[in-house]
C-alpha cells in the first residue's frame, strides 16, 4: 500500500509530545545509568529551540515494554514512569539554547542509540544513531568516510557522561539515515 | 522584501511542474522544500545513508500499553468542566502496515488548535480567542484491527508568517508508532473541500496529487451521529520495513 505522506511536526506539539520524564530512560537510581547529552543546530550553526528528539534502545528482549507515558486516571495527566521498568523510549524538547540531555542504560547487543529528529521545519523526521563507543564498528560506520563517520560517535566526557551534537545542515551535518 | 501570497504559489507550481517531469510517484516531501521557508536551514543537503540492517534496532520499536492511556484521553471534548465551542467532530480509521495489515495496540497521539483556530500555546499569538474548556491534546491505543477513534471539536485555520497573508487549511496534527521504529510518522490530516489547500506551503510540500490526497479524510455520513456529532474517516498507512519485512525479504 502507499504510505500517507509525513508533514512536520510544527511549533506548537508542546501539550501533546512531550511528556514529565520524558528523558529518564533509566530506572531510578540505576547504577549503570548514564546521561547523553548535545546541542541540535541549523545550516547557519544557530541551535534549534523547538526541535523534538526520540530515543530508542530495545534492551536484552530485542522489544520494549509499556509504561513510558503512564498517565493519572485522577488529574487526566502523567503519572511518570514506574521507576523500576526499563521501556526503551525516551523523548524531549530541545530547551531555547538547543540543548537536550537523557539519562539512559548503556545500549544492549548493539553499540549506539536510535534518534528520530522531529523539528518545525522539518516536513519529514530524521533517524540518526549516536555510536557510544568511540571505538564502535559495524557495516554502517565502515562504510562512511572518516569525517562522517565522526558525526555519529558521541564524545565520552567521562565514563558516564556522552556528548552528541546534532547538525541539520552544513559542512558537519549528521549522517542521516535511510531504513530499507 | 516581505514575499507574498503571490511569490509563494509561483513557486508552489514550479516545484509541482518540476515533480510532474519527472514520472514518478513521490510518498513524502522533500525535505527542502522553498515555499515552506522554515525548511531552507533544516534539511540536509547530503543525501540520506541507507541502512539494509536485519540487526538493526530500528526494526523493533517502543511499545504503550494500558497504563499509557486513560479513556478520556481520546475525546478532547471532555477534558475540562465544559463543553467546548465549535462543530463537534468524531475522527476514526485503522493504521495499517505498508503490507497491508493493521497496527495493533499502538499509541495514537493528536493535537489540534481550537475552533477558532488558536493554540493552547504560549507562543500562539494569532489575537483569535482561547477556549477554557479545549486544549486540543489525545491520545488512543489502536484496537484488534488497527482502529483509533477519537472526538474532538473541527480546528479552525489560521494565520501563520511564512509570508504575507499565510493561512493554514484547518488540521489535525497526529503522531503514529508502528511495530518498528523505522515506521514512525508525524503528519497532518485536513477536511476535504477546504478553499485553502492550494495556497498551503505545508500541504503542498508532499507534491504529487496522489499522495496529497491521502492526507485528507472522507466524510462519512454513516460516522456521524443524530443530534451530536459530524463523522470523518480517514486510514494511515505507515512506511518503513519492519522485522517482519526484512525476514520474509530472506
Amino acid at each position: 500500500m502507499h504510505p500517507t505522506p509525513s508533514q512536520t511536526v510544527g511549533p506548537f506539539y508542546g501539550y501533546a509530545l512531550p511528556f514529565p520524564g520524558g528523558g529518564e530512560i533509566a530506572p531510578v537510581g540505576h547504577p549503570d545509568a548514564i546521561t547523553v547529552h548535545g546541542y541540535v543546530y541549523d545550516g547557519a550553526g544557530a541551535p534549534i529551540p523547538d526541535a523534538l528528539l526520540e530515543f530508542w534502545q530495545p534492551g536484552h528482549a530485542r522489544a520494549g515494554k509499556p509504561g513510558s507515558m503512564r498517565r493519572d486516571p485522577v488529574t487526566g495527566g502523567f503519572a511518570g514512569r514506574d521507576g523500576v521498568t526499563f521501556t526503551g523510549f525516551g523523548r524531549v524538547a530541545t530547551a531555547a539554547d538547543g540543548h537536550w540531555s537523557i539519562r539512559t542504560l548503556p545500549p544492549a547487543g548493539v553499540p549506539y542509540l536510535s534518534l528520530c529528529v522531529f523539528a518545525r521545519g522539518l516536513l519529514h523526521h530524521l533517524y540518526t544513531r549516536a555510536y557510544l563507543d568511540p571505538a564502535a564498528t559495524d557495516p554502517l560506520l565502515a562504510a562512511l568516510a572518516p569525517g562522517r563517520r565522526a558525526t555519529l560517535l558521541a564524545a565520552q566526557e567521562d565514563p558516564r557522561t556522552h556528548r552528541f551534537d546534532i547538525r541539520l545542515q552544513g559542512p558537519e551535518e549528521t549522517v542521516f539515515l535511510d531504513f530499507r | 522584501m516581505t514575499l507574498t501570497q503571490h511569490d509563494i504559489s509561483r513557486e508552489i507550481a514550479r516545484q509541482a511542474t518540476a515533480h510532474a517531469a519527472t514520472g514518478e510517484a513521490a510518498h513524502h516531501p522533500a525535505r527542502g522544500y522553498a515555499p515552506y521557508r522554515s525548511s531552507r536551514l533544516r534539511h540536509p543537503g547530503q543525501p540520506l545513508v541507507t541502512v539494509q540492517d536485519p540487526e538493526g534496532a530500528e526494526l523493533s520499536g517502543p511499545a504503550f500499553g494500558l497504563t499509557d492511556v486513560t479513556e478520556l484521553d481520546a475525546d478532547l471534548t471532555r477534558q475540562h468542566t465544559g463543553e467546548p465551542l465549535g462543530e463537534r467532530i468524531t475522527v476514526t480509521g485503522r493504521v495499517l502496515d505498508r503490507g497491508g495489515r493493521p497496527v495493533r495496540g499502538q499509541l495514537v497521539e493528536i493535537w489540534q488548535a481550537n475552533a477558532s483556530g488558536r493554540y493552547a500555546h504560549q507562543r500562539d499569538r494569532h489575537r483569535a480567542p482561547l477556549d477554557p474548556h479545549f486544549t486540543g491534546v489525545g491520545r488512543c491505543l489502536t484496537d484488534a484491527q488497527g482502529q483509533y477513534a477519537f472526538t474532538t471539536v473541527r480546528p479552525g485555520a489560521y494565520p501563520w508568517r511564512n509570508h504575507h497573508n499565510a493561512w493554514r487549511p484547518a488540521h489535525i496534527h497526529f503522531s503514529l508508532f508502528g511495530t518498528a521504529f523505522t515506521q514512525r510518522l508525524v503528519t497532518q490530516m485536513y477536511f476535504p473541500g477546504d478553499p485553502l489547500f492550494p495556497y498551503d506551503p505545508i500541504l503542498q510540500s508532499v507534491t504529487d496529487p496522489a499522495a496529497r490526497a491521502r492526507l485528507v479524510a472522507t466524510y462519512d455520513h454513516d460516522l456521524s451521529v443524530p443530534e451530536w456529532s459530524l463523522g470523518y474517516r480517514w486510514d494511515i498507512v505507515l512506511d518503513g520495513p519492519t522485522a517482519t519485512w526484512t525476514e520474509e525479504g530472506r
